[in-house]
C-alpha cells in the first residue's frame, strides 16, 4: 500500500488505510496550511445527524485548498471512471483562481475530505458541481483579493492577478502571491456580495484541449482501481449466489467449502460467503457449497415481456399537453401508430464491482469502485447502523460505471463481511456475479399515434412509454396538440421487472429517441420528403437545428427521399442540456440481415466547452457504446433467472465494428456548460434503424437489430 | 502441493513456491503485487489480464502459474525501461488512447504481441489481432491509431 499520493493532479487519492485523525490530515496536505479551509469531513459532522451532512456546503473552503508552496488542491466528491473530469474541473478551477493549470491537484470521492456530492452521474460533474466549484473559487478569489488590498494599501479595484500573483497595476514591484497571503494564517473571512465567475473572454484554460492526466498512470499499470489495493491480513471473498432473482433458499450445506485448507464459512442471515487468504482457494471454495432453493417465478421472459407491460395493471401518468389530441387528429391527412420495443441492457463495465472494506476500532474505511460514494457510506450506515463520522468511502480510480455503479451492493456486502470476520475483506465480483446483480437498462415499449397534413406538418403526438422511463421523451418538435403519457409499476401491483433497474447511460433516451426519430422517419416517407428536410420543416429549436446543419456539412448529406438505397439515416435529440444531431451510412446483407455501419458523424450543442479533447473523446466513447445496444445487447432471462451472464453471450462492441467516426463541437463559449458524457449515444439507435431503412426500405421497431430481426423486417418490404 | 517454479519476470529471473495449479493472473496480483494485469472476466473472453508469454499474448487469467514455468513472462509494468514509456504506451498517451483505463493494460499488451509478430500491420490487421480485448468505454478508434503509431516508432528505432 503506497503512502498518500498527492505528488501531482495525475493522482488520484489513494490514501493510507487509516480512519484519518485530523493531525494526520494537516501532514498530508505537506504542511500546506488551511487558511481559508476547514476540511470538510466527518470531524466535522460529529453529533449531527445524517440528513444535514447531506447537501453541497455553502463554505468554498470545501472545494479548495492553498498550501504554502502555491499548489492548489480541488476538492470533489465525484469520481473519475474514464469521462476526464480528473482533467477538465482543474481547468475550471485555474480559470476562476487565475493560477496555472499545472498547480491543480484532484482529490476525488473520499468522504472524509470532499464536499457532500450526490454521486457521479447524468453529465452534472461539469453543468452542475463545475459551477458550484467555478462560484466558491471565485470567492475564494475575491477574499484573496481583499487580503491583498490589506497588505499592500492597494484598492482591489487596482490589482491584478496572474499565475496566483497578485499585482498593483500601478506599481508592478508591488506584489504578493496567494501563497505568501496564506502561509502562517488562518482566515475564515467571506463576502457577502458574491463575486460573479469570470466571462469567457478571460478563460486561459477552459477551451483549450488537453490531454487526459491520468493517462501515464493508466499505461504502466500503476494507475489503482479499488482490486489493486491490498492490505495486511486481507482475505478474499465469495458469496453463494441464488440461481435466480426468484429464488429462496431452504437448505445448505458448508462441508465441502470448509474442506478447502485455508477457508472459512461466513454467515449472517441471507448472506452466506467464503473468505481466503488466498482468490483461487475462494473461487474453489463456493463452489463447495451445496443448496437447496425454490423458487417463486413469474411467468414472463424477455419475448413476453412487452405484452406484460402493455397489460400489467400500471399506473398511468400524464405528463404534459398542448393543444388538443382530438383537433388535431382533424388537421392529419395521414396518421401513424407504431410500437417500439427495447430490451434490458447490462452495463459491462470491463471492471466488475468490487470492495475492500476493514473495520479498525470503531471506524469502517471501505474502498469501493462506486459512482456514489456519499451514497455508499450512507448504505453502510444504515446496513451496519454505524454513524457517518465512523465510515469513510474511498474511490479509487473506477474501471467503467455508466450508471450500473450508481448501486453500491458489494460495497454494503465487502463492510458486513469485514466485520463479521475482524479482517480487512476484498470482494471483486465475478463476471457473472456481475450480470446477475446489475441493475439493468430496463426494457420499456413506446407506442406513439401521430399525423401530419397536406403540407407535412406534423399536427398530432400522442406518445405513450411503458417501463422504460421519461427522460428524453419530449417531442422536440414543433407540434400543436401533443399528450404524454408515462405508464410505471403501481404502488403495491405486480411487479413487472423481475431484477434490479436503474440509469443506464443516458437512462431512458436512447429508447425514447429510438422511438421518437423513427416515427418521423416513417412521417417523412409518407410525406415524400427528404427526411433531413422534413426535420427542418417541424423544428424551431435553434440548437437542434443548428447541429442539423452541422452534421450534414460534416457528412457531405445530398437530400434524397427514404428509402433511396443509399444506407443513409437522420436522427437527433437532446439529452442532458445538450443537443446532438446524427447522420450514418450502413451496409446491409439482404441475404444474413448483417449491418455494417460505415461512418457515423454526430454534432453536440454542449454549451461551452471546458475541454473540447475530453468532449471529443465522449462522443466517440458513446457513438461505439451506442453500436452494441442497437446491433446486438440484450438481456435474456426466464423469470427472474437472467440467461446472459457472460460476455460470450452478451456481445458488446469489437473493434471490427468501428465505422468512420467524425464529430462537431458547436462553438458556444457565451454559455453556461451542459452535459457531454451522455447525449452522443442518444441516437445511435434511430440513426441505424433509419439507415437501415433507407438501405433496404425495411423498418425496425425493435432494439437490438440483430441478422434475424432485419431479415424478418425485410420480408415485410 | 507447493513447489519452486522459475521463471522470467519482467526481465528478472524469479522464482517462488507456490501452488502450481494456482492461476496466473491472482498469482502476478496477489503474488508479485503486479495488479497492471486486470480482472476482467475470468473466463478469457475479455483480455484484462493479457500479458505476453515468451511474447505472445495470453490470458492470464486462463493459465496456471506451472504452465508458466520456465517461459519469459512480461507484464505491463515491464515494458517501460529506466520510467521511459515503450512506444505502445507512449502512444496511447498521444492519443488519448483510454478512458477508464481498465481494459488498457490487456490492450497494451496484446499490442505489444501483435506487433513483434507483425511489425507493419495495416488498420484491417490491427483490427483483427485486437478483436478479442474488450474496451466498454469506446477508445477503439483512438488505440487503433496508436497502435499505428508505435508500430511507426518502433521500426524507426531499429
Amino acid at each position: 500500500m503506497k503512502k498518500e499520493q498527492m505528488k501531482d493532479h495525475n493522482s488520484l487519492q489513494t490514501s493510507e488505510p487509516h480512519g484519518m485523525p485530523r493531525r494526520d490530515f494537516f501532514k498530508i496536505l505537506g504542511g500546506g496550511i488551511f487558511i481559508f479551509i476547514r476540511p470538510w469531513g466527518a470531524l466535522d459532522l460529529i453529533g449531527l445527524p445524517a440528513e444535514q451532512a447531506r447537501g453541497v456546503p455553502k463554505d468554498y473552503n470545501a472545494f479548495l485548498h492553498i498550501a504554502e508552496d502555491g499548489t492548489v488542491t480541488c476538492y470533489t466528491g465525484k469520481i473519475e471512471m474514464g469521462q476526464g473530469i480528473i482533467t477538465s474541473l482543474p481547468q475550471m478551477m485555474a480559470d476562476e483562481l487565475n493560477v496555472p493549470y499545472e498547480r491543480i491537484k484532484m482529490v476525488m470521492g473520499d468522504t472524509d475530505i470532499c464536499p457532500w456530492d450526490q454521486g457521479t452521474w447524468g453529465s452534472q460533474s461539469t453543468r452542475n458541481f463545475g459551477q458550484i466549484m467555478r462560484t466558491a473559487t471565485a470567492e475564494a478569489r475575491g477574499v484573496l483579493l481583499e487580503l491583498a488590498s490589506t497588505q499592500l494599501g492597494v484598492p482591489v479595484s487596482q490589482l491584478e492577478v496572474k499565475d496566483g500573483i497578485i499585482t498593483d497595476t500601478k506599481d508592478s514591484k508591488k506584489t504578493v502571491s496567494y501563497a505568501q497571503l496564506t502561509k502562517g494564517k488562518r482566515i475564515e473571512k467571506f463576502l457577502d456580495v458574491k463575486p460573479s465567475m469570470e466571462d469567457f473572454s478571460k478563460f486561459k484554460s477552459i477551451g483549450k484541449s488537453y490531454n487526459r492526466t491520468d493517462s501515464t498512470l493508466k499505461v504502466t499499470g500503476e494507475a489503482k482501481f479499488t482490486g489493486d489495493m491490498k492490505l495486511p491480513g486481507m482475505v478474499f471473498a465469495r458469496i453463494l449466489r441464488p440461481p435466480s432473482h426468484a429464488a429462496r433458499m431452504t437448505s445448505v450445506d458448508y462441508s465441502g467449502a470448509e474442506k478447502i485448507a485455508g477457508t472459512k464459512v461466513v454467515k449472517e442471515g441471507d448472506l452466506v460467503a467464503v473468505i481466503n487468504e488466498n482468490r483461487d482457494r475462494a473461487d474453489e471454495a463456493i463452489v463447495k457449497i451445496k443448496a437447496e432453493y425454490s423458487f417463486n417465478e413469474v411467468p414472463v421472459n424477455d419475448k413476453t415481456i412487452y405484452d406484460f407491460m402493455l397489460k400489467a395493471d400500471s399506473n398511468a401518468k400524464a405528463l404534459r399537453s398542448t393543444g388538443d389530441i382530438d383537433a388535431g387528429q382533424k388537421l392529419c391527412d395521414k396518421t401513424f401508430e407504431s410500437e417500439f420495443h427495447d430490451p434490458y441492457l447490462a452495463h459491462m463495465a470491463i471492471e466488475t464491482h468490487t470492495a475492500l472494506a476493514r473495520l479498525e476500532g470503531d471506524k469502517m474505511t471501505v474502498w469501493a469502485s462506486t459512482q456514489s460514494p456519499f451514497g455508499l457510506r450512507e448504505g453502510i450506515m444504515r446496513e451496519l447502523g454505524m454513524p457517518a463520522d465512523k465510515v469513510r468511502v474511498i474511490t479509487p480510480f473506477v474501471g467503467g460505471g455508466f450508471g450500473g455503479k450508481g448501486e453500491f451492493q458489494q460495497g454494503i456486502e465487502a463492510a458486513k463481511l469485514a466485520k463479521l470476520t475482524g479482517k480487512p475483506v476484498m470482494l471483486m465480483w465475478t463476471r457473472d456475479e456481475e450480470f446477475v446483480y446489475d441493475t439493468f437498462h430496463p426494457a420499456g415499449v413506446v407506442k406513439i399515434k401521430s399525423g401530419i397534413d397536406k403540407a407535412g406538418l406534423i399536427k398530432l403526438w400522442d406518445y405513450n412509454v411503458y417501463y422504460s422511463g421519461t427522460r428524453g421523451a419530449d417531442a422536440i418538435y414543433d407540434i400543436p396538440n401533443t399528450k404524454f403519457t408515462h405508464y410505471s409499476e403501481k404502488s403495491g401491483g405486480t411487479p413487472v421487472h423481475q431484477f434490479g433497474t436503474g440509469a443506464w447511460r443516458a437512462p431512458n433516451n436512447n429508447t425514447n429517441t429510438f422511438a421518437r426519430e423513427v416515427q418521423i422517419d416513417i412521417m417523412a416517407t409518407a410525406a415524400g420528403i427528404d427526411p433531413l428536410e422534413f426535420r427542418r420543416k417541424n423544428l424551431k429549436d435553434e440548437h437542434i437545428l443548428d447541429c442539423l446543419k452541422a452534421v450534414s456539412d460534416k457528412f457531405g448529406y445530398v437530400a434524397g427521399k427514404a428509402p433511396s438505397g443509399r444506407g443513409i439515416g437522420i436522427a437527433c435529440g437532446s439529452d442532458a442540456g445538450a443537443w446532438v444531431a446524427h447522420m450514418a451510412e450502413v451496409k446491409v446483407d439482404k441475404s444474413t440481415g448483417k449491418v455494417t455501419v460505415v461512418r457515423i458523424a454526430c454534432a453536440q450543442d454542449m454549451g461551452l466547452c471546458v475541454n473540447p479533447e475530453g468532449a471529443t473523446i465522449q462522443m466517440e466513447g458513446c457513438i461505439t457504446m451506442g453500436l452494441g445496444y442497437t446491433l446486438t445487447e440484450e438481456v435474456l432471462f426466464e423469470g427472474g433467472k437472467i440467461l446472459t451472464h457472460s460476455i460470450d453471450t452478451y456481445t458488446i462492441p469489437h473493434f471490427s465494428w468501428l465505422p468512420k467516426i467524425e464529430t462537431v463541437i458547436l462553438d458556444r463559449k457565451n454559455q453556461p456548460p451542459q452535459g457531454g458524457g451522455e447525449p452522443a449515444i442518444i441516437a445511435i439507435g434511430a440513426v441505424i434503424a433509419n439507415a437501415i431503412f433507407d438501405a433496404t426500405g425495411a423498418r425496425l421497431y425493435r432494439m437490438p437489430m440483430t441478422p434475424e430481426r432485419v431479415l424478418e423486417a425485410l420480408k415485410k418490404v | 502441493m507447493e513447489e519452486t517454479i522459475k521463471f522470467q519476470l519482467n526481465g528478472k529471473k524469479t522464482e517462488a513456491l507456490i501452488d502450481p495449479a494456482q492461476t496466473l493472473l491472482w498469482v502476478l496480483r496477489n503474488h508479485f503485487g503486479l495488479t497492471g494485469t486486470k480482472f476482467g472476466c475470468g473466463m478469457g473472453f475479455c483480455g484484462a489480464c493479457t500479458v505476453l508469454i515468451d511474447n505472445e499474448p495470453v490470458r492470464s487469467c486462463q493459465l496456471s502459474v506451472g504452465d508458466a514455468a520456465g517461459k519469459n513472462i512480461v507484464t505491463v509494468e515491464g515494458l517501460a525501461v529506466d520510467g521511459k514509456l515503450h512506444p505502445i504506451q507512449k502512444a496511447f498517451v498521444e492519443h488519448d488512447a483510454l478512458q477508464c483505463g481498465f481494459c488498457t493494460p490487456g490492450m497494451i499488451m496484446n499490442a505489444a504481441g501483435l506487433l513483434i509478430k507483425n511489425p507493419s500491420p495495416s488498420v484491417q490487421q490491427i483490427k483483427e489481432g485486437m478483436e478479442n480485448n474488450l474496451c466498454r468505454c469506446g477508445a477503439h478508434m483512438r488505440i487503433i491509431e496508436a497502435v499505428q503509431t508505435a508500430s511507426k516508432e518502433m521500426k524507426g528505432g531499429k
